[in-house]
């Protein structure tokens, strides 16, 4: 009698702790839900958000979420070994070579619109994933050199092929030091 | 916890001093250049004025190629509080505007305003602010600005604005160190120039309202410290500090450490412990700037290193290319394997890419070393022996930070805060394995640089691709919804109207169906032979049928027809009118009665019947009648068909009974004319007219009866044929 009545006991305060913790689980759920995948979020932050589609996906962000939801870390050629080193840090795992069927790493470029020749079409605007290109219908467009991603997604559509993409200028204010030492030795 | 002003005073009283940590004492090579006077350099021919020549931003050109202007003239200017604008530093023209190769260690070319001297050397009007103790602050430092001065010393940071800081100032320490060995500008210009510099001095106390004026001087400058004791005898507020000679001992940080103990935070400014520092030459600028109202157009730069044969210190224009004055200095490329200039100091300073670069307003010193002078680049692993630890002055870890950079990985370089190091070199200077430490660290932090632009790019591409999909999202949703309002319109549109629209349908099909039917029956028409023989009147009653019956589309083929037929009847019309005259006369009031009675039984056409001069005729239009009637009901032709038998049988009646009483009346009267002949041309009626007319007696009567019931019923056959024919048409 005593034994079974232990039993019950154990049995009921075991299926009232599930229950209880089943209703907090449940509760915590819904309550704290986190609304997007904040590793999505890390990768998009690593990712040169260029926009340009070269990984097959439609923007950094869909690439982003391909990432983690396991797809290679090695798409990506604006953002190159760098973008893939961090990438492979974020993910914990090796640091490939940048896939080639998706494109080589180049230097920096920016759209150029060849303003005499433009048309006004509008067709570079539509296509700029970042609206980097001012102009409107029958008017000349122009690339906003500072919000250019050079993504080259324009240069497509142009009917007239006005648009080059051409390197970044260096300046000195984007120039890296190289080793050029000016060592000076005691004497005397 | 930062040291007290009042300790700070206590202790400069008692000749005492802090020290920083590390510091290296590398040769000196000062007497080279210090034991002449400053000299004064021929005015070049071309000078090039670098648009930029400080931190911050550029202004805009106000001048074009060809202009003349004037020594002290302005030749870019900017509302951006971070521009200072720079002069022509001597009459001239402007020869162009373009990219020169710029004093930068990359040697990048950068826009360049480029004046062809005229050897004049004539002054623009200037404006000097002498009672700059009565005018506003404001007045101050836009004079101060207009002038183009920004720091001397170094970073060229714009002076106005280190001149109007928010916070109380305890010191304003003015850097007459010169720690880096060689340069000796700062030296000469104090010897010669202390007035002067003290003038600086009073104008930035007037500005900054500082507790206490600290001159900082190595001790290795005798001279320089004597002059300037001398120059601020009468300031009790400004004290000339000695400084033991340590490199580096001239950096802001270490300079403020050695005089208040305050340690400027990381990332921080020197306002943030209370204190600011100009350079020497930077107060002899502004002092320049007020009293005489001349901009910052020339300094004094050292030309130095041993393959220079009369090293000095030269009054350089801003912008004289060193050739000039390397050639002033007869500089020999003796002892140097390729030419090796370099601007600025042996520790700090770089190579420069060309001899037209020009003089700046930061170059203190161009440098022109044997290779004696300077150690080879033969660079050697790190042996970790931590030397470059112990004469760190930012007390960094100087290898680690070697390692990190060289290995690119940046964050952990940051970890170990590469952005304080002052890149003096001591480090580098005391490697036994002659790393070049510094050039890793500059390549380290410039890449983090471009790095965080790149971040900085990366956010601001982001968030506008995310807002322009925002966007396109918006824009199509606004787009369905509309379409989608418009399809509800329409659809309710639909469902109101729909009834009549259907209603619309069945309508026109109708039509459609009765134009077919009514095509028909004009085509039969002509092939009717009751309706030749009928006077004008009749045909045109038949005419007005069809109207009736709804044949607005009557070809012109079928009008053409109905023309001719019309043409036939009049004709035929008028003999039988001849004949009918005649018989007219002999008909008796029993006879019209009679007509009259046929008149009620056709129901139709009271005019029509009344006028028909014979029962024939009037029969034969009954007969039309009912061959329209036939063809307008066509749904039920078999019903027509025995209505038509009935009726053709009480005409036949009609016409047996006219034609007996007739009979009886003609009875006597044989010599009725003969009109035959016309009438068997144009048609049966008018023969049964013309038999009629001949009838004799019963005989006669009762062939006619025989003669009338059998066209009646050839008649009737050949409606119910054509019925059958029309139908099948239809059908078809």
């Amino acid at each position: 009698m005593s034994l079974s009545f232990a039993i019950l006991t154990a049995l009921l305060a075991i299926g009232l702790l599930a229950l209880f913790f089943g209703v907090v689980l449940g509760f915590a759920a819904v309550k704290f839900k986190v609304e997007s995948d904040p590793l999505v979020e890390q990768i998009d932050q690593i990712l040169p958000q260029t926009q340009c589609g070269q990984c097959g996906y439609p923007g950094c962000k869909p690439y982003a979420e391909a990432i983690a939801n396991g797809d290679e870390i090695n798409k990506c050629p604006p953002g190159g070994d760098i973008t893939i080193k961090k990438l492979a840090d974020l993910m914990g795992v090796e640091p490939k070579s940048l896939d080639a069927a998706h494109g080589q790493e180049d230097i920096k470029k920016i759209a150029y619109i060849r303003e005499d020749e433009c048309i006004g079409c509008t067709k570079c605007i539509q296509a700029c994933p970042v609206d980097a290109i001012l102009g409107a219908a029958k008017q000349m467009h122009t690339v906003i050199v500072d919000e250019c991603t050079g993504c080259d997604l324009c240069v497509d559509p142009c009917p007239v092929d006005c648009i080059d993409m051409l390197p970044v200028a260096k300046g000195t204010s984007s120039w890296r030091w190289d080793i050029d030492a000016i060592p000076i030795k005691q004497i005397g | 916890m930062q040291n007290s002003f009042e300790d700070i005073m206590e202790k400069l009283d008692n000749h005492e001093l802090w020290d920083f940590p590390g510091g290296v004492f590398p040769a000196e090579r000062k007497t080279l250049s210090n034991q002449t006077p400053i000299g004064k350099l021929a005015i070049p021919a071309r000078l090039y004025v670098t648009v930029k020549q400080h931190i911050g931003v550029e202004g805009q050109i106000i001048v074009d190629v060809g202009q003349k202007v004037l020594k002290g003239q302005a030749l870019t200017k900017s509302m951006n509080p971070f521009a200072v604008p720079i002069h022509a530093p001597t009459s001239g023209e402007i020869a162009a505007i373009h990219k020169h190769v710029s004093a930068h260690p990359s040697g990048f070319p950068e826009l360049t305003i480029e004046i062809s001297s005229d050897q004049e050397d004539r002054w623009t009007k200037l404006f000097p602010l002498i009672d700059y103790q009565h005018q506003p602050k404001m007045q101050v430092l836009t004079t101060i600005c207009d002038a183009g001065i920004s720091g001397m010393g170094g970073a060229g940071f714009p002076t106005h604005i280190k001149s109007a800081p928010k916070k109380d100032i305890d010191f304003l320490i003015i850097n007459g160190i010169e720690c880096e060995p060689y340069i000796t500008s700062d030296d000469r210009l104090m010897r010669e120039h202390a007035w002067q510099i003290r003038q600086g001095i009073d104008i930035l106390c007037h500005l900054l309202k500082p507790k206490h004026v600290l001159i900082g001087i190595e001790h290795n400058k005798p001279e320089a410290i004597e002059a300037l004791q001398v120059a601020c005898r009468e300031n009790t507020n400004y004290r000339v500090c000695i400084i033991p000679t340590k490199y580096p001992a001239g950096g802001e940080k270490q300079l403020i450490q050695v005089l208040t103990n305050r340690e400027v935070p990381a990332q921080g400014l020197p306002v943030d412990v209370g204190v600011i520092m100009h350079n020497v030459g930077t107060c002899f600028a502004i002092a320049d700037a007020i009293f005489s109202g001349k901009p910052l157009i020339e300094r004094v730069v050292t030309v130095t290193g041993e393959a220079i044969k009369t090293p000095g210190n030269m009054w350089a224009l801003i912008g004289t290319p060193v050739s000039d004055l390397l050639a002033h200095c007869n500089y020999k490329q003796t002892g140097q394997n390729r030419p090796n200039i370099i601007m600025g100091g042996p520790m700090m300073g770089f190579s420069v890419t060309s001899d037209l670069v020009p003089v700046i307003k930061t170059t203190n010193c161009i440098l022109a070393p044997t290779d004696n002078e300077i150690a080879g680049n033969n660079e050697q692993p790190c042996i970790r022996c931590s030397a470059c630890a112990d004469v760190c002055p930012a007390s960094l870890l100087p290898q680690q930070l070697f390692w990190h950079s060289k290995a690119k990985e940046l964050d952990k370089a940051q970890d170990y805060n590469l952005f304080d190091c002052i890149e003096c070199g001591a480090c580098a200077y005391v490697c036994p394995s002659e790393i070049p430490l510094v050039h890793y660290y500059r390549i380290a932090k410039s890449e983090i640089r471009v790095e965080q632009e790149d971040k900085q790019k990366s956010d601001k591409a982001r968030d506008r691709f995310e807002k322009r999909e925002a966007r396109l999202i918006a824009e199509q949703q606004a787009r369905d919804e509309k379409h989608r309002l418009a399809a509800q319109a329409r659809k309710q549109a639909m469902a109101s109207n729909g009834n009549t629209a259907k209603d619309k349908i069945a309508a026109a099909l109708a039509r459609a169906k009765a134009k077919k039917q009514n095509a028909s029956i004009v085509n039969e028409k002509p092939i009717d032979p009751t309706e030749v023989p009928l006077a004008d009147k009749s045909v045109q009653e038949v005419k007005t049928d069809e109207s009736n019956t709804s044949t607005k589309a009557a070809s012109s083929n079928q009008r053409v027809q109905a023309a001719i037929t019309r043409a036939k009847a009049k004709k035929a019309a008028a003999e039988v009118t001849v004949t009918q005259t005649e018989l007219k006369n002999k008909t008796n009031a029993s006879q019209i009665i009679e007509n009259k009675r046929e008149i009620k039984h056709q129901g139709n056409d009271v005019k029509f019947a009344s006028k028909q001069p014979s029962e024939a005729n009037m029969k034969d239009q009954a007969d039309v009648n009912h061959s329209l009637h036939t063809a307008d009901v066509s749904p039920q032709p078999q019903k027509q068909v025995i209505t038509d038998s009935k009726q053709l049988k009480i005409n036949a009646a009609v016409a047996k009974a006219k034609a007996k009483h007739e009979a009886q009346k003609n009875a006597s009267r044989q010599d009725v004319p003969n009109p035959a002949p016309a009438a068997n041309v144009n048609s049966p009626q008018i023969n049964i007219s013309v038999e009629q007319a001949k009838t004799q007696e019963q005989q006669i009567d009762m062939k006619k009866r025989k003669i009338t019931a059998a066209v009646a019923k050839a008649k009737a056959k050949k409606a119910a044929e054509k019925e059958k024919t029309s139908k099948v048409d239809k059908s078809s």
